[in-house]
């Protein structure tokens, strides 16, 4: 875990970004959370736990993989891929559910819950609490236990209890409402494990640092093998864990442009999108003051995108401030031309990614034949697309007997 | 000092809330007005959020119904000033931060001030968030009533209560908004270390609903909040006639229930 603990996130705050609008029952509960947090952050014993786990449980470090294939067709910018899908249950989302599972078995809890979206937090979160012997209970949208139907029968073998949320627009945001509100009832025993860098602190803060394993591995490996920082990180951006992880260790390295790629669904312009950075407006929920899409009186928007794991109407509070100050850029990009990329990186390089992850390659796609062949770029590959397999056969029109 | 303090220098007082715009326009402001009519003291008018955390499935199905009727922030606002037209029961607003957020605070508590709405009451703004929003409602005189909760600690609970104004609500129990049978928290020793800073007045509420639930808090608090079930009994009038006389009679059984205590305890 790295410490970029940058001024600007004392007392949860990036900027203006940030913060704890929380019900008061939870508030000493947080209050708890931030000072195990910070504790056991500067506890070798912690440390060495979670190095270990994160080394020999989920298969750290991961590889950065040069992706000469789709170099050479590209025709620009080297590419690099960073090879989040080949942790221990196919995602990012591990390193962030080790540190904060082991934070909650540290602070005496017995018992997790999580939100997931397209079901790899939720997995990863069943797949830890089977390890530390933790009860775990998953709320999960009732479109998305419908369209990521592998990954509800994955978290039930591996002992966990799922909730199909069916309020409001039953995704990403509606599961973590629910979540919320069991957490409300039951927190004395119970930990919350946050799936992305959103939320009241500490979260942002805490998957920020869980995650930043990301860029600190890609950044000796990227030094080792071309003796120089990469010119542009490109990942997917959901509420953004995988992202600030992939940027963390290059936030202060203004040489290396840093992309975020969110999810545009039929399109920016339509309503049908979750493209909160380039739609959405400030705004207070889920914890935090960030951007969200959203209407003129506040409501929150119900959005859209062919990805579980992108479908959220917000996005964590160190990227709307990395947005405001622009040394982030945010793009859109379509369930077309993720689609397209998911077909194209199992064509050109033999991996099948996650369709989130399939956001940045679209967008990897556009950039790097801009780019001249003796620039980088540094792609994360968040996840693995086993899950996808489906839904994207019947997005091609084919129908496959699972 | 204030209108809401006032209100519980007389009695026990009786809170009710209603979801603006459920389910309609016109029957909202006929029931604060049968709500107000009938004894409630105070009036609490929840402006429906898209994603209310804090409330449960009574709750969470009128702020649908009011969305399904079209209501704004605006056109509660329009309710406000029709209701005004019949009763000067004094009114508070409930609702998420985002709403006030979004209106602007200064524009959202001079409004307030317009149409005599006397507090705020936001179950996502904690005392820690406070600041953003407290110099305007100073301001305009608008009172930022407080939530204490069950899990809140005894320094926490000064703290809040030290910066109260109006009255301080008192979360009965962990958990969201809806009825509960069944209300464990110490709440004696809570409000007693409220008093031991604060005589701005306390109210109790999350799950009350029979009279004599009332009466029990009512012994220990200076008021009841009563929301779900009267939210309850507007989701299941047939007509909106039938519903005013539901509430009417409803709120005559949770007035007679605590005036007693009021009565018992002069
Ligand atoms: C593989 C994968 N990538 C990305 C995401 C998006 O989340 P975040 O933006 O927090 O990385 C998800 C979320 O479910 C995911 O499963």
């Amino acid at each position: 875990m790295q410490e970029t603990n940058h001024e600007k996130t004392e007392n949860g705050r990036y900027g203006e970004y940030g913060g704890q609008y929380i019900p008061e029952t939870l508030m000493t509960e947080l209050q708890k959370l931030t000072a195990a947090y910070e504790h056991y952050k500067k506890d070798s014993e912690f440390q060495t736990e979670l190095h270990n786990l994160l080394n020999n449980y989920a298969n750290r470090p991961s590889l950065l993989y040069f992706a000469e294939q789709m170099t050479k067709d590209l025709g620009g910018a080297k590419i690099y891929l960073k090879r989040e899908d080949l942790n221990h249950t196919g995602a990012h989302k591990i390193n962030n559910v080790l540190g904060q599972a082991l934070l909650a078995k540290r602070m005496g809890k017995t018992r997790v819950i999580a939100e997931t979206g397209a079901g790899q937090h939720g997995v990863a979160t069943a797949t830890v609490a089977a390890l530390f012997g933790m009860q775990c209970e998953i709320y999960m949208g009732k479109r998305d236990t419908d369209r990521q139907a592998l990954n509800v029968y994955r978290m039930k073998l591996l002992g966990a209890k799922v909730h199909s949320v069916t309020t409001g627009s039953m995704v990403l945001k509606d599961a973590i409402n629910a979540a919320l509100q069991e957490w409300t009832q039951r927190c004395d025993d119970t930990a919350y494990i946050m799936g992305s860098a959103t939320g009241p602190h500490p979260f942002p803060m805490m998957v920020r640092d869980f995650q930043s394993v990301i860029s600190k591995e890609s950044k000796a490996q990227i030094l080792k093998a071309e003796k120089r920082l990469p010119d542009a990180i490109v990942a997917c951006v959901g509420g953004g864990s995988n992202a600030i992880g992939s940027f963390a260790n290059y936030i202060d390295n203004p040489e290396v442009q840093l992309i975020g790629c969110e999810a545009a669904g039929k399109g920016i312009e339509t309503p049908l999108t979750a493209a909160t950075l380039e739609r959405g407006s400030e705004g207070i929920f889920h914890g935090m003051k960030s951007i969200f899409l959203q209407d003129q009186d506040g409501q929150i928007a119900p959005v859209y995108s062919i990805s579980a794991g992108l479908d959220y109407p917000g996005v964590g509070p160190e990227h709307a401030y990395l947005a405001k100050t622009g040394r982030a850029q945010y793009v859109g990009i379509t369930d077309d031309e993720a689609v397209d990329a998911f077909e194209y990186i199992a064509k050109t390089e033999g991996i099948i990614c996650a369709i989130e992850s399939a956001h940045a390659v679209a967008y990897v796609k556009k950039l790097a034949p801009k780019m001249r062949k003796d620039q980088i770029i540094i792609c994360n590959l968040s996840g693995r697309g086993d899950k996808d397999v489906a839904a994207i056969a019947k997005y091609r029109g084919v129908n496959i007997n699972e | 000092m204030n209108n809401l303090t006032q209100v519980f220098k007389k009695r026990k007082a009786f809170i009710s809330f209603v979801v603006a715009g459920d389910p309609n326009f016109n029957a909202t402001v006929a029931h604060v007005v049968a709500l107000a009519n009938a004894g409630s003291d105070i009036v609490e008018l929840g402006i429906p959020f898209s994603d209310p955390v804090a409330d449960g499935p009574e709750i969470q199905a009128a702020d649908l119904r009011a969305f399904k009727d079209h209501t704004t922030t605006e056109r509660v606002f329009e309710m406000v000033t029709a209701i005004r037209e019949q009763t000067q029961v004094p009114l508070v607003f409930l609702t998420y931060i985002n709403i006030v957020f979004k209106y602007g605070y200064e524009a959202f508590t001079k409004r307030c001030a317009e149409l005599g709405v006397s507090g705020l009451v936001i179950p996502d703004l904690p005392l820690e968030e406070q600041d953003e929003l407290r110099p305007f409602a100073d301001q305009f005189g608008i009172n930022l009533i407080p939530l204490i909760a069950p899990t809140s600690p005894v320094e926490r609970i000064q703290k809040i209560a030290k910066k109260a104004t109006g009255f301080i609500y008192v979360v009965s129990s962990m958990g969201v908004t809806g009825v509960r049978n069944d209300i464990q928290t110490d709440l004696k020793a809570l409000i007693e270390n409220i008093r031991q800073v604060t005589d701005v007045p306390t109210a109790i509420g999350f799950g009350i609903h029979t009279p004599q639930q009332a009466a029990t808090m009512a012994e220990l608090a200076d008021g009841v909040i009563v929301g779900s079930a009267i939210v309850h009994q507007i989701a299941s009038g047939s007509t909106r006639q039938h519903t005013d006389l539901a509430l009417t009679e409803y709120v005559t059984q949770v007035r007679t229930a605590i005036d007693k205590v009021s009565i018992a305890q002069n």
